[in-house]
């Protein structure tokens, strides 16, 4: 199989989607003649021409509620925000448009939209470029939410979310944009709210989803070879939906469960996890459910300190042993 | 430029006397859902459209097959005027099944896609983006049509506003932005909450065309929105038309309309400026409508209302299950379902997801 990077995955996903259905049109900053902020749209301008890719002004609530109301037409716009942390500048449109339009209407109009883009810190961008909104779209009905972390992955996720007759939030990594890993040439989906088992263990359950799967398939290499621990790493994919039965079924081999995220611990996302976990197969477990989050504060500037913020492989193995006694 | 003919020269009789009709219908049921809110069966807000009914009427009697309506919170007067019937309009107000969004919308969320009508939106301007990809999506696909995207003077001071029309005049939307300005923002006046004298003059450093117009006369109502709809049909471009209009009743039904206002000022819109009694003396001048027939076409319309009332009361509340309809396209298509996993935790009343 050929190797190509995640971001070319994303637009392999995004160029055979609108091959497809020419009611796929991308829009955001930069994304035509500027071939992207992080050059993830290269290519596309060329191919499918400025009606279907398309340059918007810094206008993050007017891009994205114009998007939604072209959804309603029928249309199945994909929205490219350089950073998910201008989404909050739109967040009536985002969070009280996107998803409450179907149940407002008695689900008489759709919003069949992607909005995508890279949400995530650890690029030394500082606290407002840095943020993880997966929990806040994921605490909302209405909304899907997917986290991708390896190329293969970003394609599947990706022509599934645009086929999608939901609103659904794409949240890629800009730290992975250059990780390289296997697609094949055919075409392939992979549907939301179906978790992968990303290496198999016996002794601990990781579970993980965006780039601290990669972290914890680091800290799973250094646990085997130095430890002699086995550990499982479960990647979610999607947020929301959430494939409850791969989890569930990990922690019912292994009886021992570490959660790490790139989220803030404060109701984040593995405070759900771990709540579902307890619930449906407290029985199994041999010891209480340990979370390994971002550190609970704004993202931090300086350098050195950011690494430390977030979850890094070394801290992975301290908490897995941690999660072991 | 693209002009408009005189859509007014060509009106028989029938068609006149209709307006005048839809006008009372509107006044009608807004009047019988404000008793409704009274007696306790309808909850929440209640914006009612009382003084303001020849904008939506006469705006929306000269759309065409391809141009669309979206509004604010005060919309019982668009829906009227597009033909959503006054029984799932009645019966939406107190939350039942058989209301047009099963009771899931309430009084600011009226949907009705197959009459072009995108809803009642309940966020001070958060339309106004979604009116211009609504316009978006004509011009898309090659439509000649026009989106005539409805809000009140209080909207032109949010950003999302702005952000659309930059849009719009940017690339060319045919999108017809309807400032219906009665005056107030909510309870703060024109003058005390919007810099500038007219409005719809903001369009001007947007590069757009903009108009103002008397909205207490439906046919000069009707007049410059076909002027604005051509526009957008012929020139594919976007028109800002601010209408001069006036609420008797409070921004909602929980508002006293005591602090801002004085009961002479509504009196005096009311004795002289009142678009229903406007029209229909003019009809009674011009000898298209008798007294008589007038008097007919407001019993019909209480009628109409006090029926879509009881037909409210009784009608059933939606099923308990209806919480978590309605919210995914698949959950509700699940010959269609291709995601996985699961989509609702908590889920007491059904097994759906």
């Amino acid at each position: 199989m050929p190797e190509i990077t995640y971001r070319t995955a994303l637009m392999e996903a995004m160029a055979e989607e609108m091959e497809r259905d020419d009611k796929v049109m991308i829009m955001g900053e930069e994304v035509a003649q500027f071939k992207g902020s992080y050059k993830v749209t290269e290519g596309l301008l060329e191919k499918f021409g400025e009606k279907r890719v398309i340059d918007t002004p810094i206008s993050e609530a007017g891009f994205t509620g114009l998007a939604i109301g072209a959804a309603m037409m029928g249309l199945r716009p994909i929205c490219e925000l350089m950073f998910w942390s201008f989404s909050y500048v739109a967040f009536d449109q985002m969070f009280n448009n996107a998803p409450n339009v179907r149940y407002m209407s008695g689900g008489l109009a759709n919003v069949p939209l992607v909005i995508r883009g890279p949400a995530n810190g650890g690029t030394n961008v500082g606290a407002t470029h840095s943020h993880t909104p997966e929990n806040f779209a994921a605490n909302t009905p209405g909304l899907k939410v997917a986290c991708p972390a390896t190329a293969y992955d970003a394609k599947g996720l990706l022509k599934s979310a645009i086929r999608d007759n939901d609103p659904v939030f794409f949240m890629e990594n800009t730290i992975l944009y250059n990780d390289k890993g296997e697609v094949p040439d055919e075409e392939y989906l992979i549907p939301l709210g179906s978790a992968d088992v990303k290496r198999e263990g016996t002794d601990l359950t990781i579970v993980a989803h965006g780039r601290a799967v990669i972290t914890s398939l680091k800290a799973a290499e250094i646990l085997e070879e130095k430890h002699n621990v086995h550990a499982e790493v479960v990647d979610l994919r999607s947020i929301r939906p959430l494939d409850e039965e791969t989890i569930l079924e990990s922690v019912r081999k292994t009886n021992r469960v570490l959660l790490v995220e790139e989220n803030k611990p404060f109701c984040g996302v593995d405070a759900q996890i771990s709540h579902m976990i307890q619930e449906n197969a407290f029985d199994y477990l041999d010891g209480p459910i340990k979370r390994l989050s971002a550190v609970d504060a704004p993202a931090i500037y300086s350098p050195p300190l950011e690494k430390l913020q977030l979850p890094y492989p070394e801290i992975v193995v301290t908490s897995a042993l941690d999660a072991l006694k | 430029m693209a002009k408009a003919v005189d859509v007014n020269a060509g009106l028989t009789n029938e068609q006149r006397i209709e307006f005048l009709q839809t006008m009372i219908r509107i006044r009608r049921f807004e009047e019988r859902s404000l008793r409704a809110y009274q007696q306790g069966k309808i909850g929440g807000f209640l914006h009612l459209y009382i003084g303001q009914e020849a904008v939506a009427v006469g705006t929306v009697s000269v759309m065409g097959e391809h141009d669309h309506v979206i509004t604010a919170y005060r919309d019982h007067g668009h829906a009227l005027a597009v033909g959503m019937g006054m029984n799932e309009c009645f019966a939406e107000l107190q939350g039942k099944y058989t209301g047009c969004s099963k009771g899931k919308g309430g009084s600011m969320h009226f949907f009705a896609p197959d009459k072009n009508f995108w809803g009642g939106h309940g966020i001070v301007a958060g339309q106004t983006p979604l009116g211009a990809g609504i316009a978006y999506a004509l011009k898309y696909q090659g439509l000649k049509g026009s989106c005539l995207c409805f809000m009140g003077d209080g909207a032109v001071n949010q950003g999302a506003y702005h952000e659309a029309l930059n849009l719009a005049g940017l690339w060319d939307l045919p999108v017809v932005y309807i400032i219906e300005n009665n005056g107030y923002s909510m309870g703060t006046s024109q003058e005390r909450s919007s810099a500038g004298e007219l409005l719809a003059k903001r369009a001007e450093g947007y590069h757009i065309a903009w108009d103002v117009c008397d909205g207490h006369n439906l046919e000069e109502v009707r007049q410059k929105t076909a002027q604005a709809i051509a526009r957008a049909h012929d020139e594919c471009k976007p028109t800002i038309l601010e209408i001069d209009t006036y609420r008797y009743r409070g921004h909602s039904v929980a508002d006293p309309d005591k602090t801002y206002r004085t009961k002479e000022e509504i009196a005096e819109y009311q004795r002289t400026k009142d678009p229903i009694n406007l029209y229909k003396s003019q009809l009674i001048k011009e000898g298209v409508l008798s007294e008589e027939q007038a008097k007919e076409i407001d019993k019909a319309a209480r009628a109409e209302a006090e029926e879509a009332a009881q037909f409210a009361d009784q009608s059933p509340y939606p099923p308990v299950e209806e919480i978590t309809r309605d919210v995914y396209w698949e959950v509700d298509n699940p010959d269609h379902k291709v995601s996985q996993g699961r989509i609702f935790f908590e889920d007491p009343h059904t097994d759906e997801g």
